[in-house]
């Protein structure tokens, strides 16, 4: 048997809710691929959308930005600015030939480990099936 | 010591162990089933076999846990022998239990599908882990091998039930392959821990953490429950604990402080359903609480957020909730004020999770949607397919054979209907806390009817005893909001109290001198944690050590046991001393927990503290992958490098402070404005407070009288000489604010003070603008002078004579009072809060004056919430009457000759009916000040949709906006009741003194920094900050205009929506700046 394609993802996490979220997954031993690579960030507004277009065009097969619920935002509403530049970045990934399941926005709050194993699992699932990427 | 070569690497181990727990400290992982630390080995399941070969003799296969390790062994734990005889252990475990999970996936790692012989479908694996924990560890035999050869087999003495079984469980856990070992010892069900933060609907061990956001979040252990505590066996807990944090010695202390004041937060009693026989909780199993439901709902709950009914484990299809259990009744006549809210909140968020075809019914009197935003929240939830049933109290009762439950209630025109449901929430109210009449006792303060804390309207957060103050639901039933607005309160009272004796306690930490690392190589110091086994037992940590060797500008490493030791603070202090570090990364545990702790520790090496970084290869790595131990490894070295690489572009960061004018703007005299202002003077710090009108009083000048009886003129009267006579207030009435500028610690306000222009300046401001009634457009109020207001009436009311229409002379033979004008209509969708108590207060004022005089009271939903709610019963009492109308069908008001007729669609009766009124009396809504708008665009604080202004949060943060050293009270905030105002007030002052307290605030280092060179002045920054923090400014670089953005340090709080904006890279987030976050990602790609 050939080896198993294993995509190396990035997670973009925002400080109060979705690493929180990753950490309570920790805490509460819930299992999930290891193809994730957190990156801790303060808000998901953060996210300078050139970060996820560099990663994915650079090798990474696929990018997740989390954050807070709307209205639990530490920055009143970071995660909503984060929403509207997700549009952006999918409208890029098309302009460079991506897949648009390589990026994916999702809100986990610090409480929601079980949601955050299992995004993460789904995550993997859908780039195993894309195969890595064509950068 | 010894020495022995495992798989090629010769080390030291300890003497005396094992050859298995050296090969475990060799951080190599063997698979294992009948291993146990805390048990002796036994050597049953042969999982554990390695190829050993002592000096001068041929290697041969053992069991590792049982073979000691002596001096000069050569051991092998992977070669193809060993991996052919556990291959063939494997298969003949499968053979033996080919249903467990276990096994099966211990088969399927070494290659075993199916066994080639014959399978025996047993259920026990013989590794005598049940024997020997009840025997080693409980000092019990109540179970054993018996038998030999083929009929060897797991019993209990003389296979009978038996006393020797404690019924611990303690069989059931160590079993690997899932047995209930304790049905064959005794009859006696395991006695479980009900799980108390999930409401008992799953279990807890004996030692635990409470649940996981606790503070402090360290396990505790049930002395109830304890085996080692009850009867002396066990301590296995002890044995696991590497950290030696296990002791069971600790007893419960006596500690006696000396305080000046005294905050009583004992909250409330949950009514327990059992009480009400008829509702069949207890007996019927789908009949659970709402905070059961609550639990049920919450990703850390029993099902981890699915939706389940206890009962069968389904997800149910329809759900009742069934309003006021324990609430509004003979016995309890006060209504709990949050149940309304928390059944809509539990029925659209169960839609969410199970889908539009759940169907959730709410059975309920009034819909008391009081508070802010409420009413709204209350339509979406109709909106989105929430149903509301109005009616009388309903009959429960269980179907036998689904378990579900037949609900038959009579609808409001009497009609008996009969509804079928799989789960029924019961929506119980709040009690006092059990402790209440005990520290009523010892600490000498009185309670009220309901057995509540006695406060007063005026003094909302005082108990009886001067020095005692109390908040919470311990003073009445309340929703989070008024709770936070209450502590704030009670917290501000203390303040006063005690501000002699502010800071005595506090003793600041001195650091040494920090040490220039400007122009320096990176020389980075890498700290690897195993945790115990925590990261040790899954990640290899030598490995990862090795290879962190490797990496550029890496020039320690070390790993530790636990880095987080105060001994490994020591030791990270040395070697930043002895390599020059100027650089730390430690690779552990979450930073959000433990980056304090490091980043403190390098300052007192004389470091920076922000050129530190974590890799979390705990929470985010081993414990997550504990399976996969070589993957966990190889993340975790990626984890490390992508620290390390940020590591290398970090700089040393000041957080800067600025110094804090102690001093406070007050906008608005009226009574929450008075009260802030006075709690701010008698703090110790100085007050401008600013009223437009030429009086102070504002609304509570026409409040004439509460329903206890207490004087508000009095009162009002007090609060107005107090603050003109502080010496601490300077006060400006009749005066207009010009302008607000500045920030956090430092504002200046331009005041027009009748004419005369004057700035002052503050470190602070609160904003008490207040509301006003809203001017009716509708029921003929303005064209007859028979229509009045409350507040109108009440002027009239408090009149001795003539308090009836000018018309007539004797006292009016009826009163006909119409709800809800100006409120939850399109216009205003939001309930003004007050207006039923007002009503029933004025109708019992009627009464109380001519008795004889028929009132009506036209009204939608009644909502004396909370205490209020026995005024609404006394009114009943004392024959008001209340008629129900609809939204759709608004009552019709005529002026018919002499008479004054309104018409009204009664939905109990379901018939129209005409009442002659010879007053007419409108419950007018509250709506916000008009000068709003322009308070808020000079504070840059929003205002909601229907204009009062907006907090920072609704529930955690009432009283603060997200601009820091701005806060907010009364009504300017939401239309709320004399005490609540006085309450949010309070609170405004004790949050205004976290800020007016200090000298200087410090402010956050990782924010926003303007790269002039990179910055063209495009602005397209300026809009997406959260904060108002940046603006465009122009000035004169080398004779040409220069556009730039400039950045407000003390309003920036770091969140990077600017970076994340700009297109050039011409703004920045100290600490997480695009290069050092594109390094992460460059790193994670292999990149060292």
């Amino acid at each position: 048997m050939s080896e198993e394609f294993e995509p190396k993802i990035i997670a973009f996490c925002c400080n109060w809710c979705s690493y929180a979220g990753a950490d309570l997954a920790g805490v509460s031993r819930l299992q999930y691929p290891p193809n994730i690579r957190i990156i801790r960030v303060m808000c998901s507004g953060m996210v300078h959308p050139n970060l996820v277009i560099e990663a994915l065009t650079k090798g990474i097969d696929g990018v997740i930005m989390c954050g807070c619920h709307p209205g639990d935002c530490h920055y009143i509403e970071g995660n909503l600015k984060a929403e509207s530049r997700a549009e952006a970045i999918e409208l890029m990934l098309e302009d460079f030939g991506l897949e648009e399941e390589r990026f994916r926005l999702e809100w986990i709050s610090a409480s929601e480990g079980p949601q955050f194993a299992q995004v993460m699992k789904e995550m993997v699932d859908t780039i195993k099936e894309l195969g890595p990427s064509p950068y | 010591m010894i020495e022995l070569t495992i798989n090629g690497n010769t080390s030291e181990y300890e003497e005396g162990s094992s050859l298995f727990e050296c090969i475990q400290s060799a951080g190599i992982q063997i698979p294992t089933l009948c291993y146990h630390k805390a048990l002796s080995p036994y050597g049953a399941c042969r999982l554990c076999l390695v190829e050993v070969q002592p000096e001068g003799r041929n290697p041969s296969i053992q069991a590792s846990c049982s073979y000691p390790a002596s001096d000069g062994l050569v051991v092998q734990t992977d070669s193809e022998r060993v991996k052919r005889a556990r291959r063939i252990v494997a298969e003949l475990l499968l053979a033996r239990c080919p249903d467990s999970e276990v096994i099966q996936r211990i088969a399927h790692e070494h290659g075993v599908e199916e066994p080639r012989i014959k399978k025996k479908n047993d259920d026990c694996i013989y590794c005598g882990l049940c024997e020997r924990i009840c025997h080693e560890r409980m000092g019990r035999v109540a179970v054993g091998f018996s038998g030999r050869g083929p009929r060897k087999t797991i019993e209990p003495p003389f296979g009978k039930h038996n006393a020797m079984c404690w019924s611990c469980g303690a069989c059931n856990f160590v079993c690997p392959v899932g047995r209930k070992v304790s049905d064959l010892t005794s009859a006696n069900a395991l006695i479980p821990l009900p799980n108390t933060y999930n409401m008992g609907l799953d279990q807890k061990p004996a030692i635990h953490i409470m649940y996981p956001q606790a503070v402090p979040n360290t396990p505790a252990i049930d002395k109830d429950s304890c085996v080692h505590l009850n009867y002396e066996g066990c301590k296995i807990c002890q044995e696991m604990c590497e950290a030696d944090a296990i002791d069971y010695d600790q007893t419960e202390e006596t500690v006696e402080l000396a305080v000046g004041a005294i905050i009583l937060s004992p909250g409330f009693e949950l009514f327990d359903p059992t009480a009400e026989e008829k509702l069949g909780y207890g007996v019927y199993p789908n009949v659970i609480t709402s905070l059961e439901f609550e639990r049920i709902l919450s990703a850390s709950g029993p099902f981890s957020g699915k939706v389940l009914r206890p009962f069968d484990l389904t997800t149910p299809k329809r759900i009742a909730f069934l309003q006021c259990v324990g609430s509004r009744d003979h016995e309890r006549d006060y209504c709990s004020a949050v149940c309304c809210m928390y059944a809509t909140k539990e029925a659209i968020i169960a839609k969410e999770h199970v889908g539009e075809d759940l169907d959730c019914d709410i059975f309920f009197m009034d819909m008391r949607a009081f508070s802010k935003g409420f009413d709204e929240y209350y339509q979406r939830a109709k909106d989105s397919g929430v149903n509301y049933i109005r009616c009388r109290i309903p009959v429960i009762e269980e179907i036998t054979d689904t378990k579900n439950l037949l609900i038959t209630y009579l609808t409001e025109n009497d009609r008996k209907v009969s509804s079928e449901y799989d789960l029924v929430v019961l929506s119980v109210g709040m009690l006092p806390p059990k402790s209440a009449s005990d520290l009523a006792e010892k600490l000498g303060i009185d309670l009220n009817e309901f057995n509540f804390c006695r406060t007063s309207l005026f003094r909302p957060v005082t108990s009886n005893r001067e020095g005692i103050f109390v908040s919470g639901p311990f003073t009445e039933p309340k929703d989070i909001p008024e709770t936070v607005m209450q502590a704030s309160g009670a917290a501000a009272n203390v303040l006063s109290l005690l501000k002699d004796a502010r800071g005595s306690l506090i003793a600041p930490k001195e650091y040494p001198a920090e040490l220039n690392v400007e122009g320096q190589e990176p020389r980075i110091g890498v700290f690897i944690c195993h945790c115990g086994t925590n990261i040790a037992g899954v990640v290899n940590v030598p490995e990862v050590v090795e290879y962190t060797r490797t990496l550029p500008d890496v020039v320690f490493v070390d790993n530790n046991l636990y880095t987080c030791s105060n001994d490994t603070q020591e030791l990270i202090k040395e070697k930043i001393k002895e390599h020059n570090l100027n650089r730390v990364v430690v690779a552990s545990c979450t930073p959000r927990t433990h980056e304090p702790l490091f980043r403190s520790t390098i300052r007192e090496a004389g470091l920076n503290p922000y050129l530190f970084e974590m890799a979390n290869i705990r929470d985010q790595c081993s414990w997550v992958h504990m399976h996969q131990p070589e993957r966990a490894t190889e993340k975790s070295k990626d984890l490390v490098r992508m620290a390390v690489a940020k590591a290398k572009l970090l700089e040393p960061l000041q957080t800067r402070s600025i110094p804090v004018n102690k001093s406070a703007l007050v906008i608005g005299g009226g009574l929450s404005g008075m009260t802030s202002a006075i709690e701010i003077a008698e703090q110790g710090f100085e007050v401008h407070l600013v009223e437009k009108e030429q009086e102070l009083g504002g609304n509570l000048r026409r409040i004439q009288y509460m329903l206890n009886g207490e004087k508000p003129q009095d009162e009002l009267k007090e609060l107005a000489e107090k603050v003109k006579s502080a010496d601490k207030i300077n006060l400006y009435t009749g005066a207009q604010i010009e302008s607000i500028e500045g920030s956090v610690g430092n504002f200046k306000t331009k005041l027009s003070n009748n004419g005369e222009s004057k700035e002052v300046e503050h470190g602070v401001v609160i904003v008490a603008t207040g509301a006003k009634e809203y001017i009716p457009q509708e029921y003929l109020y303005g064209q007859d002078e028979r229509v009045l207001t409350q507040i109108e009436l009440e002027q009239r009311l408090i009149q001795n004579g003539d308090w009836t229409s000018t018309a007539a002379k004797d006292n009016p033979k009826t009163v006909v009072m119409i709800q809800c004008v100006g409120s939850r209509d399109d216009e205003r969708p939001y309930c003004s809060r007050i207006c039923c108590t007002e009503s029933v207060k004025n109708a019992l004022k009627i009464k109380e004056k001519s008795p004889d005089t028929r009132v009506y009271i036209l009204y939608r939903d009644v909502r004396t919430y909370g205490f209020r709610e026995k005024y609404y019963s006394e009114a009943r009492e004392k024959d008001i009457v209340f008629i129900r109308y609809d939204e759709e069908s608004k009552p019709k008001v005529s002026a018919n000759g002499e008479e004054l007729v309104v018409e009204v669609l009664d939905q109990t009766l379901g018939i129209s009916i005409e009442l002659a009124a010879d007053l007419l009396i409108l419950s007018a809504g509250i709506v916000p000040s008009e000068g709003n708008e322009a308070i808020a665009q000079f504070l840059k604080v929003p205002l909601d949709s229907n204009g009062f202004f907006l907090e920072a949060h609704m529930k955690l943060r009432p009283i603060d906006f997200a601009t820091d050293g701005v806060f907010l009270c009364g009504l300017a905030h939401f239309s709320k009741a004399v005490e609540e105002s006085i309450i949010q007030a309070q609170a405004a002052s004790s949050r205004a003194a976290t800020i007016l307290s200090k000298d200087s605030i410090e402010l956050e280092a990782t924010i926003s920094e303007v790269i002039d060179a990179n910055c063209d002045g495009c602005a397209y920054c300026i809009e997406p900050c959260p904060y108002n923090a940046l603006t465009l400014i122009e000035y004169m670089r080398n004779g040409v205009v220069k556009k730039t953005v400039q950045a407000n340090e003390s309003a920036c709080k770091g969140c990077g929506c600017c970076q994340a904006t700009c297109p050039k890279q011409g703004i920045i987030i100290r600490g997480f700046k695009l290069d050092q976050i594109t390094a992460q990602v460059n790193a994670a790609l292999g990149a060292a």
